[in-house]
């Protein structure tokens, strides 16, 4: 998934051009790079040695990217001989440039990537492991959600500390679905109620569940379904597609079904389930929580989230989360791999501001506290955490998701049953695995 | 080796005769005399060996090669990395021959267009009547534009359920639910129409600038013989224009079938993967793979596929010329 997260940002993106890097250079560049004794190895806790600059790397293209750069501020002003300084780039084209700037010795110290892309780059020698900053500074499993936790390893060792989680989440227009004469303040969690709230619409006119049949956002609904039916992607090893077994199918019947049933207009467009929903033609869509700071935007439209319904036999949610990583250097600077972890130990103790950018944070202490709680529709999603689905640790998934997509997208466009399309996805996504297999020898 | 040493040691020892040197003197002039055009071609030789033949010989070393630059381990694989391109068994034969065929019929849809609609727009606006400059610019005014905005527009007035055209269809009577980016052949007409009306300018231009170059004296002699406008262009406008129409012809081809950007972001290779292009799976075997080896190998067969169009092409032309 090496696509933007955020369809809107990538639109903006996009028409700003591509591959235009917005460079913040926050903090003033002084002193040298650091020459001096290395500091003790203690894997975060602080730093006293020279002053070091530290480069980092994310993808906040969006209204995230200005919180991000609060935070680093606030770091650089609490922390006299660590000086960070931020470049923004598109995602697509970060993880593009990533690779070789790091081999050319051009790469930043400290890279934000999203959990499915740590195994590919672990695999590839871009990043290094992390096991003694988890240990040094305590950080456990029970600090975090398991889901999430797990997520940062790869072949058992430790490549990402994460900051968050951005799950899908239910959004319904409240005037849409009074009009209908359904509560607005009680949108549907089951299945049952999912269903009787749609054929209510319809009688008022509405088409209330659009499928979109691309990636953003019915890919990642579907995605959700199959394993909220029961099923997965993959086997536990990811060797083989299982995205045509039986949860799967029903998961992807069930929602070529609503386009047959009339619930949604065939061919949705991109981004049209979402402006639909704002411009109230649309009720319900699954979409990413970074849509929350969008839609406050927009003070007309009456809206409110929710976690997903549960439409199969549990609760499952789409969800990916970023995560710090550090780059391996050419040259070896201890002082400036002691920085970076004191760095991503603060900043994950103070990822509450970071919430307020759309993003539930990953750390458990700062989820239970009181001030997250008042952030309302952010916290609503938290629970979603304990049912996330996140991607598997594989190196090279990143072209296999993509013909989950694929197949699903010709589903919903009503190109093959939703059988045949599924198969045909995994009998090519099982010779893109085994290719993987040969090529990271794992 | 050992001759060439004592030739120039005795050299060195005793210093040539006048003559000799004289001889040497204006030897010397002729060589850089002859090195001259060499010289004037040196700075673009340059440009063109790191830039030209260089990617070309390492695309060449790249792609019998298993390349990721990142893995320490790039096992030679001889012509593997071809082969697949032609094993229906292979990770990649379906969606390359599938990028093929959808590149395939974008070019052949859209080269009739782009030559053809630009040259009618030339005519019109090689005749004289007011407000010809602001014509002139505003049919070329879309090409300024860059493919992201060009393709966004067209993305959200295409939209099936909420865009505009099919809102003005609707109004006027027509079918208001044409699925123009999600569905063939519907994609395929939105992408060519966008695509003629993005680049026709161009080649508009470059008509327009053929037709001016085309002495007047020949039409004033055709219209003397009785010759029809038909005729006029027939056998004055066309003959003039061959060079220019090669040059057009050319480029368009080879445009159209790097055609990227437009199904990129209008119709996201929607359905499935049938409107998703050479170039983008190349990309994406590259880059976002980082399987630089196959990427390679793709885009020299590719290269070579488009090297048989243009020699059909420069034959179609000289065979009129002769």
């Amino acid at each position: 998934m090496i696509h933007n997260e955020m369809s809107r940002r990538r639109l903006l993106g996009l028409g700003v051009g591509l591959g235009a890097a917005a460079t913040l250079t926050l903090a003033g560049c002084g002193g040298g790079d650091s020459s001096g004794p290395a500091a003790g190895g203690d894997g975060g806790k602080d730093y006293t040695g020279p002053k070091v600059d530290l480069k980092l790397w994310n993808g906040f293209t969006g209204g995230d990217g200005e919180i991000f750069k609060t935070l680093v501020n606030q770091f650089n002003s609490e922390h006299q001989n660590i000086a960070v300084s931020v470049a923004t780039y598109q995602w697509e084209d970060y993880y593009n440039k990533l690779p070789s700037a790091a081999s050319s010795g051009n790469g930043p110290d400290i890279a934000v990537m999203h959990m499915d892309q740590l195994a590919t780059f672990a695999a590839r020698g871009v990043i290094s492991e992390l096991d003694d900053v988890a240990k040094t500074l305590e950080l456990t499993e029970a600090d975090f959600a398991p889901t999430v936790w797990q997520g940062g390893l790869y072949n058992n060792k430790r490549y990402g500390i994460p900051l968050d989680m951005h799950p899908l989440g239910f959004y319904y227009n409240k005037s849409v679905m009074e009009k209908a004469g359904l509560d607005p303040n009680k949108p549907p969690t089951t299945r049952d109620d999912f269903t009787a709230a749609l054929t209510e619409l319809k009688k008022s006119g509405v088409q209330g569940f659009w499928i979109s049949p691309f990636q953003f956002t019915g890919g990642m609904s579907f995605y959700s379904l199959i394993y909220q039916f029961g099923g997965s992607l993959f086997d536990a090893e990811v060797k083989k597609a299982t995205f045509n077994a039986d949860p799967a199918v029903e998961a992807c019947t069930w929602m070529v079904d609503m386009i047959k049933q009339g619930h949604s207009p065939a061919n949705v467009g991109q981004d049209a389930e979402y402006l639909a929903l704002k411009s109230g033609k649309n009720a319900f869509t699954f979409n990413g929580i970074w849509q929350i700071n969008d839609l406050k935007k927009s003070p007309d439209v009456q809206w409110g989230v929710a976690p997903l319904p549960q439409i199969g036999s549990k609760p499952a949610a789409w969800a990916n989360s970023h995560n710090f990583t550090i780059v391996k250097q050419r040259a070896n600077n201890a002082n400036k791999v002691q920085a970076s972890k004191v760095f991503i130990n603060w900043l994950s103790q103070h990822s509450l501001d970071w919430a307020k950018g759309g993003q539930v944070p990953a750390r458990k202490s700062v989820r239970e506290s009181a001030e997250f709680k008042a952030l309302a529709e952010v916290s609503a999603l938290a629970p979603e955490l304990d049912y996330a689905a996140f991607p598997p640790a594989t190196p090279g998934l990143g072209e296999v998701i993509t013909t989950f997509y694929n197949s699903f997208n010709e589903a919903a466009l009503g190109k093959k049953s939703p059988k045949q399309a599924l198969d045909d996805g995994v009998a090519k996504a099982n010779r893109q695995l085994e290719d993987n297999r040969k090529k990271y020898g794992s | 080796m050992a001759d060439v040493i004592e030739v120039g040691a005795a050299r060195g020892d005793a210093p040539p005769p006048a003559a000799s040197a004289a001889r040497r003197g204006a030897k010397s002039a002729n060589r850089v005399g002859r090195a001259t055009p060499y010289l004037f071609l040196a700075p673009y030789l340059v440009l063109f060996t790191v830039f030209g033949l260089l990617p070309i010989v390492l695309g060449l070393y790249l792609s019998v090669h298993q390349w990721d630059f990142q893995l320490p381990n790039r096992p030679f694989v001889g012509l593997d990395n071809y082969k697949e391109l032609f094993s229906s068994d292979s990770a990649v034969f379906g969606d390359w021959w599938q990028s093929v065929r959808a590149t395939a019929i974008f070019t052949v849809v859209s080269v009739p267009l782009l030559v053809v609609v630009p040259l009618g727009l030339a005519l019109l606006l090689n005749r004289s009547f007011p407000g010809r400059t602001f014509f002139r610019a505003v049919y070329f005014a879309p090409y300024v534009l860059g493919v992201a905005v060009i393709g966004l527009l067209w993305r959200f007035l295409l939209d099936a359920n909420l865009g505009l055209v099919n809102r003005v269809l609707g109004a006027v009577g027509l079918p208001s639910d044409t699925p123009w980016v999600t569905d063939v052949p519907w994609a395929w007409i939105s992408l060519v129409g966008v695509t003629v009306w993005w680049t026709s300018g161009f080649n508009a231009v470059i008509y327009l600038a053929g037709l001016q170059d085309i002495a007047p004296e020949l039409y004033e002699a055709a219209k003397v013989d009785g010759a029809s406008t038909w005729e006029r262009f027939r056998h004055v406008t066309l003959p003039g224009l061959r060079p220019v129409l090669l040059f057009v012809m050319t480029t368009t081809v080879l445009a159209s079938a790097n055609v990227f950007g437009q199904s990129f972001l209008i119709t996201q290779g929607a359905p499935g993967t049938e409107t998703r292009t050479v170039v983008w799976y190349i990309v994406e075997q590259g880059l976002r793979n980082n399987d630089a080896g196959r990427a390679a190998a793709m885009s020299i067969v590719f290269a070579l596929m488009l090297a048989v169009v243009s020699l059909a092409n420069f034959r179609l032309f000289r065979y009129r010329e002769d």
